[in-house]
């Protein structure tokens, strides 16, 4: 039997200590009018090899196209010695650390982690992660809620320039708080966020107001400013954050005068391989200030008995299996196993690895845009400042444009005509460092001969004879 | 053998409540329940100038292992907290009824002080309770 | 600590691009003065370093780990290995349907096993984790009464033996949580619980087997009463592993559930997550469950977004979820196949039954020992507590020092000094008997040398830790020059 190791002996031994003839006999207390049949619509089980070939064959349909989307997931290279390490037994077997003696190592790995981000993002504290980039952010509004002592509204500012699916999910997770969200439109010539339309909000009550960095578009924003208009009025400022562009730009904790209040984001750029979403993990840091509003698990160092150093679930009061219905959220576990990649990701690439790759795919999201730009009728559809990502302008039908190029095994960017229409025939392109030149001419290429076909109309002149 | 003091009340919810006999009451928790919670670690203190309902949570003590909300015995104005407890969560361990007091309350009617009890029905309960 | 290891201009560099190229376009007053103070060291003082770490911990492929509703079972490497194939890993969440033909084949068909083996109408797969799943649940609970103008229910109701993440959801969703009481044999008082249903009450959320280790027999009564009153049924699936092709949730009348991957399907728990928590729902509910999804119509995988779902309660990350997991828990099932899911509630339960019978033999007290265990029980150690002065906390420490993982302690909260033991399916029979040789070992210990007992853990990395000072002394992070 599969991952089952009893003998017929072992059975049988063990139904005469129990004192009954059959297992089945063992669910007596499930009345039978319950009980279920065979599960006939399941398919038999498999062995390990026929499972594999269907893997494989699975995995081969989907192909390996040559990607340039970005648009909250990037395919950085990962360090061998990354996921070797992390699929080590002890860590990917291992539950939460409860019994914190038999658990040095998660902890003392997550208290690294934790070490880690507060260095990357310049804030005070982080927590242990949680699920992702999104949900980290529904995280922080109900943090800045419950933080913002000051503030009584419940009310949020949300740019619209922030991911579009981050906004979805922030709304389905805090609307049945009586959390209010209120969208602050942008700039169509920078594409940064619409100053003009926040000073309107300025001197009204908001617990906080979110500012990306880059945003949606790949655009920087002015977070100074932002950070202390924020701070002006009374609000906590929220900062999104891509955690490379924090290894090249200036991180959360120094923005404006005070620094930003929470900083979260999608952790997937440290050592997570893109791979259909998920699992990622979403990072929380804080002010120490805001530390027992934190949601999640949090490590702290401290001594045992002979006064060693070692490593605890801290601040545990606040979670929900101390504080059940008051807790600071219902989450209970992190994303702890790729936390234990990002933090050996961290350590190997270091300050410098990550600057590098951060310079290298913003210089080829560069060499990407001045190619693509070339072709007539492209264009770049902000003036501001990027970090590696950038919305380009197509002549021709956007959506088309991509099925085409992914008929050529080119997935040529995020369309933006859904979510942004008023952009026009607008794609959200990436290169990071693992694109080349070779990578970025098959691109430029093929949207060359996409475009040829697509504005080559049928002749409507009569020959001139 | 009990130290339970006699000038002041108790809820059962292990409050203690003194009247300053200036209008202000005093509150915090027994030496009995900091002994249930074990080693305080953090106190969350209303802000002064709140309006705290009595029965209501207003404040809450937290040991590693517990969480527990305090209730006012009374209602009113919270006029001023201990803010010696900020850093020093522990003086509630070794002083409940002393120096670990945790805010004063500024009542502006009468106290309903049926349900309140005086130190011997404290102590009644708490034999009751174990 | 690694930064123990950090020297400055020390590297790890066959990793990072070879040269460091210009920040060209951004305004030098947004880059960083300095480089973030990561560690700074050669990669195999990196892998020497996170190995030995990993050394320090206890886990499934390391030790016997009995924790109580964590369903520590063996997760077979095929599951990890088939996963990470590339063209697994390299899919881009974005990627269009055309070069995702395979990923949402396994995605449907996950979908497909999750309905017939919970017996729910529908399935989504996209919560993150169990208590996301809750989340969701409790979610679609409110938007089916909201649908219906139905909006004077406020109240979700508990047992007051529930994992906290129940109320904590109920809340999330705005709801008020009310507990109810368990009764002496286990089952939920049922008397309690008609006295609290009326118009306020939302719905239930009920574990089956419950947190006791007992399967709740007036289910149906249950069910029919908490519908009478306008409430819906709530599954939470920490326990199907108990139950997995013997009774459904469906069969039994609940409306929403979630299911544990991590748990039931074997996905690693990763040292807390990440975990995957799909929910299903029976036919009133399926308008609100959460997307993406994946949909067939015989030729061709999409995927299920707002516009085919307008009243779904939305999404709940930013692409579809722990994907990987989810794609783990399906090899697995594949794996196991029809017959293998009831062999896993068959084994687990014999095992747990097996132990609990030998440990009871050997002095032990059981909570409810006139009940059948589950694929879990609960000891009491109430008893060695007041003789002894060894409480359940003593004995979890030194089972670490006996190369066991401590089954989990004080829950649920109203058994005294308890001790909540699941042995999962792919224990054998001699480790079972090992455990139960420990106890005793143990017993006799606490009884002779109780101060040992109360010291343990002994040979461990460390000692037990001073958590006040971890709470009140706050040292959350390695800073430069500390």
């Amino acid at each position: 039997m599969p991952f089952i190791p009893h003998t017929e002996n072992d059975i049988k031994e063990m139904l005469a200590t129990i004192g009954v003839d059959h297992i089945d006999a063992l669910f007596d207390e499930i009345p039978s009018e319950l009980r279920c049949g065979e599960l006939d619509a399941i398919p038999p089980g498999m062995p390990e090899m026929e499972v594999s070939r269907l893997m494989q064959m699975r995995a081969r349909a989907d192909g390996q196209p040559l990607c340039f989307i970005g648009a909250g997931a990037y395919d950085h290279h990962i360090p061998a010695a990354v996921w070797e390490l992390t699929t080590r037994g002890e860590f990917y077997t291992a539950y939460t650390p409860y019994q914190a003696e038999a658990s040095q190592g998660t902890l003392q790995l997550l208290y690294e982690y934790q070490s880690m981000m507060t260095a990357l993002t310049g804030m005070d504290v982080s927590n242990a992660s949680l699920y992702d980039g999104a949900s980290a952010l529904a995280e922080a509004v109900l943090m800045a809620v419950r933080g913002n002592r000051k503030s009584k509204s419940k009310r949020i500012l949300l740019p619209r320039n922030l991911h579009p699916t981050y906004r979805r999910v922030v709304h389905t997770i805090v609307r049945n708080q009586q959390i209010e969200l209120v969208e602050v439109g942008y700039d169509r010539v920078t594409g940064s966020i619409d100053h003009a339309e926040l000073e309107r909000y300025s001197g009204e009550d908001f617990a906080a107001l979110v500012i990306p960095q880059p945003n949606f578009f790949g655009i920087l924003e002015a977070v100074d400013e932002l950070t202390n208009w924020a701070h002006d009025n009374g609000m906590l400022a929220i900062a999104v954050v891509n955690p490379m562009a924090m290894a090249i730009l200036r991180p959360a904790g120094e923005w404006g005068d005070l620094g930003a209040d929470i900083c979260c984001g999608e952790g997937q750029p440290l050592g997570a391989p893109v791979s259909s979403g998920g699992p990622y993990f979403g990072f929380l840091c804080s002010t120490d200030k805001l530390v027992r509003q934190m949601p999640g698990r949090i490590i702290g160092k401290t001594v045992d008995l002979d006064g060693k150093i070692g490593y605890a679930l801290t601040l545990q009061a606040r979670e929900q299996h101390i504080r059940r219905s008051k807790a600071t959220s219902n989450i209970c576990t992190n994303q702890g196993l790729m936390v234990t990649a990002a933090t050996i990701h961290m350590t190997l690439m270091g300050g410098e690895g990550l600057q590098r790759v951060a310079a290298a795919s913003h210089a080829n999201t560069g060499k990407l845009t001045q190619a693509l730009t070339s072709l007539p009728g492209v264009e770049t559809v902000f003036k501001g400042a990027v970090f590696h990502e950038q919305v380009l302008r197509l002549p021709i039908e956007v959506t088309k444009a991509l099925r085409a190029l992914a008929a050529h095994n080119v997935l040529g960017g995020f369309d933006l005509s859904d979510d942004y229409p008023e952009l026009g025939d607008a794609v959200l392109v990436c290169a990071t460092e693992l694109r080349n030149e070779d990578d970025i001419e098959n691109y430029r290429g093929k949207l060359e001969r996409v475009i040829q076909s697509q504005v080559q109309t049928p002749c409507q002149l009569k020959p001139d004879w | 053998m009990s130290n339970t003091p006699t000038d002041r009340r108790y809820a059962k919810s292990h409050e203690w409540l003194k009247d300053e006999g200036d209008g202000n009451f005093t509150i915090g928790i027994t030496d009995h329940a900091q002994g249930l919670l074990g080693d305080l670690v953090f106190v969350d203190l209303p802000e002064v100038g709140t309006v705290v309902e009595a029965g209501n949570d207003c404040a809450v003590v937290e040991s590693v292992k517990a969480a527990s909300d305090v209730y006012s015995p009374v209602t009113g104005e919270v006029i001023a907290v201990n803010e010696a407890l900020d850093g020093a969560p522990e003086t509630i361990n070794d002083d409940a009824f002393g120096n670990g007091w945790m805010f004063k309350v500024k009542v502006a009617d009468a106290v309903e002080s049926d349900s309140l009890l005086d130190a011997a029905g404290y102590d009644a309960l708490i034999a009751e309770e174990e | 600590m690694i930064y123990e290891h950090s020297r400055v201009g020390r590297r790890a560099m066959a990793q990072a691009p070879s040269e460091k190229v210009e920040m060209a376009g951004i305004p030098d007053a947004m880059l960083r003065a300095s480089q973030p103070p990561l560690p700074e060291v050669s990669e195999m003082q990196a892998v020497r370093h996170f190995t030995r770490l990993s050394q320090k911990n206890f886990s499934i492929d390391t030790q016997f780990y009995p924790l109580g509703s964590c369903t520590m079972k063996y997760n077979p490497r095929a599951c990890n290995t088939l996963a990470s194939l590339p063209g697994m890993l390299s899919r881009h969440p974005l990627a269009p349907d055309t070069h995702s033909q395979g990923f949402m084949a396994c995605l449907y068909e996950l979908q497909d096993i999750l309905k017939i083996v919970t017996g729910m109408h529908a399935v989504s797969l996209t919560p993150a984790a169990g208590a996301q799943g809750e989340f969701a649940g409790v979610a679609m609970i409110r938007a089916y009464h909201d649908a219906r103008g139905d909006k004077e229910r406020s109240e979700i109701l508990v047992p007051d033996a529930a994992h906290g993440t129940n109320p904590a959801s109920a809340v999330m969703c705005g709801y008020k949580a009310r507990e109810i009481p368990t009764g002496s044999d286990g089952d939920i008082d049922i008397e309690a619980l008609k006295s609290a249903l009326g118009p306020q009450t939302a719905g239930i959320m009920l574990t089956n087997p419950s947190t006791v280790g007992v399967f709740e027999r007036r289910i149906k009564e249950i069910a029919e009463l908490v519908h009478a009153a306008g409430g819906l049924l709530y599954y939470d699936g920490a326990n199907l592993n108990a139950i997995l092709g013997k009774v459904r949730p469906g069969d039994m009348g609940f409306d929403v559930i979630h299911m544990n991957l991590h748990k039931t399907f074997s996905t690693p728990h990763g040292g807390g997550g990440p975990g995957a928590g799909p929910v299903g729902v029976s036919k009133r509910l399926e308008p609100y469950l959460p997307i993406p999804m994946v949909d067939f119509d015989g030729n061709d995988y999409r995927w299920l977004t707002e516009q085919d779902r307008p009243d779904s309660i939305g999404r709940l990350s930013a692409f579809a979820g722990n994907a990987g997991v989810l794609i783990r828990a399906y090899i697995y099932a594949r794996l196991l196949g029809r017959e293998g899911m009831h062999r896993v509630s068959e084994y687990s339960t014999l095992n747990a039954n097996y132990l609990l019978k030998r440990l009871m033999e050997a002095g032990f007290d059981a909570a409810y020992p006139e009940r059948r265990a589950s694929h879990e029980f609960i000891l009491t150690l109430k008893k060695q507590a007041k003789e002894l002065g060894v409480n359940t906390m003593d004995f979890a420490k030194r089972l670490l020092d006996y190369g066991v993982h401590a089954p989990t302690t004080y829950f649920p909260l109203l058994v005294p000094e308890c001790l909540l033991v699941e042995p999962t399916e792919t224990e054998a029979k001699e480790d079972l008997d090992r455990f139960v040789e420990i106890m005793q070992t143990i017993k006799q210990e606490a009884e002779s040398q109780p101060e040992m007992v109360k010291q343990a853990p002994h040979t461990m990395p460390v000692r037990r830790l001073d958590d006040v000072r971890a709470a009140r002394e706050l040292d959350l992070a390695w800073k430069p020059g500390a």
